[in-house]
């Protein structure tokens, strides 16, 4: 158990915005008539996440009343969940370091350590410039890519003293640094390459629908499975290179990215919330930042590679494409973010080549292509 | 070695499209229609036949869980809440699951609340996972605008799927404190029985089941129970996601076979021990609950249930924490107890007392200021935390302790006497409760 209070400096007041209101008002009808208490966590982290990070004491008051509950069930509740902040945090950023074992194994420690040293000597006491705090948390679940911290929502992963200070450092910036792995890896994968899923070819059809083409394609000798042996030694050959830094970043936040269909009426939960946390990052019809791929005139050899390969691109857009002088994986693995922001606004392709992550496929399957050859 | 097309996962790096039209090209929902058409009796009996164990730690099979649900539904209607309050120290799979493989988790919603006649399904996730709630909420948000989730959905099973978050409490993964807590409590756990399946969720009839354990029964409804049962080994079939984390040169998470041999495992998937197998000091096998076993112990080893439950210890989430020779076990172990005293809900007195009381000694001993005496002490202590409380973090939170004391107690022993040999008189620190 952890020792918890409420801060000695309280607000007087608190109310949801409008906005938060309306969405509090459709969390509880997720919960049985007469279950609205369910909605209790939610509703807080909200007020937390409205009141700059921490949780005052009113706002407990104020969702006890919206919720029907006595005060005390939901100070309780406050108290007991050690994610709701009862102190204020730093506005930049209140970083969470964990710290159980397999953290401390990869070295939280230094972590910790850095954190005495740039924000305060104790958790929980904000910086002089009352811009950043800390914490050490217990486990957050990301323990393959240890050490890691969490600030606010984003999580910071695979961390070395160095790269800690350098993300504290855009923190203090103002900036907003890359979240996940800050080494070179795609997420959860081995670092230096895929030891399994090396076939690009799982995500098209299923795995009965696989198998039954399997032997089809055995017959024509074109993409025949490698037995489990030779999987692993072309790994060890020839790492696959997914998981590089820039596809890294564009991929690193699968949630953030709207969605194209209007909010429906039986979950407007996250489509609002995806809407209004994300409006920013929807795709503009500007031209700034973009620039045309370089296009050929004609396949090289005349033969040009089957781009329907890639997943989310059907004959349309491959024809689409074509007329753009684009006919090779290898070009569409070269897209700079400038190429894509062009293709997305003039191909009226509304950011499905990075939601899809065509560029990453086409790398994938280049190098797949490449090692059948070899072989 | 687990070939790719024997992978239930194959977007668990996220590396393709998570969203619903990926997921449809690797096969979800494209059999939903007919395995609902088969009756809800078959499909527990085809869960039952793969042989498939739970997969949050305890191992239970899950068909005889479903089976407990009452088979007609009475004034009270029956829930499904799915258990992602992924918490344990070293476990991180099912968050791989619900930001890259969401789909297969919705389908195996709609699945398993059909076996069990629930029309209502919640997934707690745990309140840290902000991302990832995130992925899954979009995620359901797709399959109710494709028509496969909500009333008169395309399946024809009325069913609504709901996000529910926590807000840091490791034992809100305990199935009763989990409850407690979507009732909007304090997650403490409730005394079994009555057990949920007669009064869960509200007072109604609810089955509690781990992320994992939900999301691979599409897959094996599609491929047949054969196939998942093909797997592994007798009593341990099918496909694990194990979580590979510590001291090996690229940790990772991996889809294999059950049963695979650690040696496999790590040299295969994670490059090794860093520096060698030979550099190996010991292995927490199954996330921090259960026992270490010393490296002696683990060149054979194979990673199942019965294996491990025979060297007792356990697969536990399948959470693979490593540490070689430069690691300070004893302070390791210390750390994870620390852990269980900040987790302690604080509801029975031995594991409210205990775990501190467990934390404060073995720091103590990381030091080697404490007597040899002391030693067979704490281990009493760890028996009489265990078993004697509601739930089982008290068991969870000696297990460590006591696989310290037995496997490495020479090196206990060693940092006592340096520490008695530095100062002639080492005061026995007095211990006091909090």
């Amino acid at each position: 158990m952890a020792v918890r209070r409420l801060a000695q400096q309280q607000p007087e007041s608190f109310a949801f915005s409008p906005e938060n209101l309306e969405w509090a008002k459709r969390q509880i009808t997720k919960y049985p008539p007469g279950r609205q208490a369910s909605a209790v966590i939610p509703l807080l982290w909200r007020a937390q996440e409205q009141h700059e990070g921490w949780l005052p004491e009113p706002a407990m008051r104020y969702i006890a009343d919206m919720l029907e509950m006595p005060y005390i069930r939901v100070l309780e509740v406050a108290t007991f969940y050690t994610m709701f902040q009862l102190a204020p945090v730093g506005k930049k950023a209140h970083v969470q370091v964990c710290g159980t074992t397999p953290c401390m194994l990869r070295g939280a420690g230094d972590l910790i350590d850095a954190c005495k040293k740039r924000i305060a000597p104790h958790q929980h006491e904000l910086s002089a410039d009352g811009a950043f705090s800390w914490e050490e948390v217990e486990c957050l679940g990301a323990c393959v890519n240890a050490p890691m911290v969490q600030v606010f929502s984003d999580t910071y992963e695979d961390l070395t003293e160095d790269s800690f200070n350098a993300l504290l450092d855009t923190f203090e910036r103002g900036g907003k640094p890359k979240p996940g792995p800050q080494i070179d890896r795609l997420y959860s994968a081995p670092e230096g390459g895929f030891t399994s899923l090396t076939d690009p070819r799982l995500d098209q059809g299923s795995s009965s629908e696989r198998e039954a083409a399997e032997g089809v394609e055995t017959g024509n000798g074109h993409h025949v499975e490698p037995t489990s042996e030779e999987a692993s030694a072309e790994v060890a050959g020839h790492p696959d290179p997914t998981g590089l830094p820039e596809e890294a970043a564009t991929r690193a936040q699968p949630t953030g990215e709207p969605k194209q269909e209007p909010a429906t009426a039986e979950a407007p939960e996250a489509s609002a919330k995806a809407t209004h946390e994300h409006a920013v990052a929807q795709p503009e019809d500007v031209a700034e930042g973009e620039a045309k791929p370089a296009a050929l005139d004609s396949p090289r050899n005349g033969k040009p590679d089957d781009l329907k390969r890639i997943s989310g691109i059907g004959a349309k857009i491959e024809k689409t494409l074509n007329e753009n002088g684009i006919y090779h994986f290898d070009q569409i693995a070269g897209w700079s973010d400038e190429n894509v922001a062009w293709l997305d606004n003039n191909l009226k392709l509304r950011g499905r080549i990075g939601r899809e992550e065509w560029v990453h496929q086409a790398q994938a399957l280049q190098s797949a292509d490449a090692e059948g050859k070899g072989e | 070695m687990l070939s790719d097309k024997d992978r239930i996962f194959t977007n668990i790096y996220g590396r393709f499209d998570s969203g619903l039209k990926g997921a449809m090209r690797r096969g979800s929902y494209s059999t939903t229609k007919d395995i609902l058409a088969q009756g809800q009796d078959w499909v527990i009996e085809q869960v039952k036949a793969s042989g498939l164990r739970g997969r949050g730690g305890a191992g239970f099979p899950t068909g005889l869980k479903w089976s407990f649900m009452p088979k007609e539904v009475g004034v009270r209607p029956h829930y499904l809440v799915v258990n992602a309050d992924e918490s344990e120290p070293g476990t991180c799979k099912d968050r791989d699951i619900m930001r890259h493989e969401p789909h297969q988790l919705i389908e195996g919603c709609l699945i398993a609340s059909f076996a069990m006649r629930a029309h209502a399904c919640y997934i707690y996730v745990r309140g840290e996972f902000i991302r990832e709630r995130e992925a899954l909420q979009a995620a359901i948000d797709e399959a109710y605008d494709a028509g496969f989730l909500g009333k008169n959905n395309k399946f024809g099973w009325d069913f609504d799927l709901y996000v529910h978050h926590g807000a840091g409490a490791y034992i809100c993964g305990e199935e009763t404190a989990l409850l407690e807590s979507l009732e909007g409590k304090k997650g403490m756990p409730r005394l079994k029985p009555p057990f949920p399946a007669n009064t869960g969720l509200y007072g109604c009839p609810t089955t509690v089941n781990n992320v994992e354990s939900i999301a691979v029964v599409p897959e094996i409804l599609r491929r047949g129970a054969d196939w998942f049962a093909g797997l592994g080994k007798k009593n341990n079939t099918g496909t694990k996601l194990f979580c590979v984390s510590g001291h090996v040169n690229r940790p990772c998470n991996v889809e294999e076979e059950m049963g695979v041999p650690l040696r496999e495992l790590i040299d295969r998937h994670c490059g090794g021990v860093r520096g060698g197998w030979d550099n190996l000091l010991a292995v927490i096998p199954g996330g921090s609950s259960v026992p270490c076993l010393p490296a002696s112990a683990c060149d054979d080893l194979t990673m199942d249930f019965d294996t491990l439950r025979d060297l007792k210890t356990g697969l536990g989430t399948a959470a693979v924490i490593v540490m070689d020779k430069s690691t300070d076990i004893v302070r390791a172990i210390a750390r994870i107890s620390y852990f269980y005293k900040h987790e302690s809900c604080g509801q029975c007195t031995p594991c409210r007392e205990g775990t501190g009381w467990m934390w404060r000694v073995l720091e103590r001993m990381a030091r080697g200021q404490a007597e040899k005496r002391e030693i067979d002490m704490l281990f009493d202590v760890t028996k009489q935390v265990e078993g004697h409380t509601i739930c089982a973090l008290g068991d969870a939170a000696a297990w460590p302790v006591q696989g310290l004391i037995k496997n490495f107690r020479y090196e206990i022993e060693r940092r006592i006497d340096d520490y008695t040999a530095r100062s002639t008189q080492a005061p026995v620190a007095a211990v006091a409760a909090e």
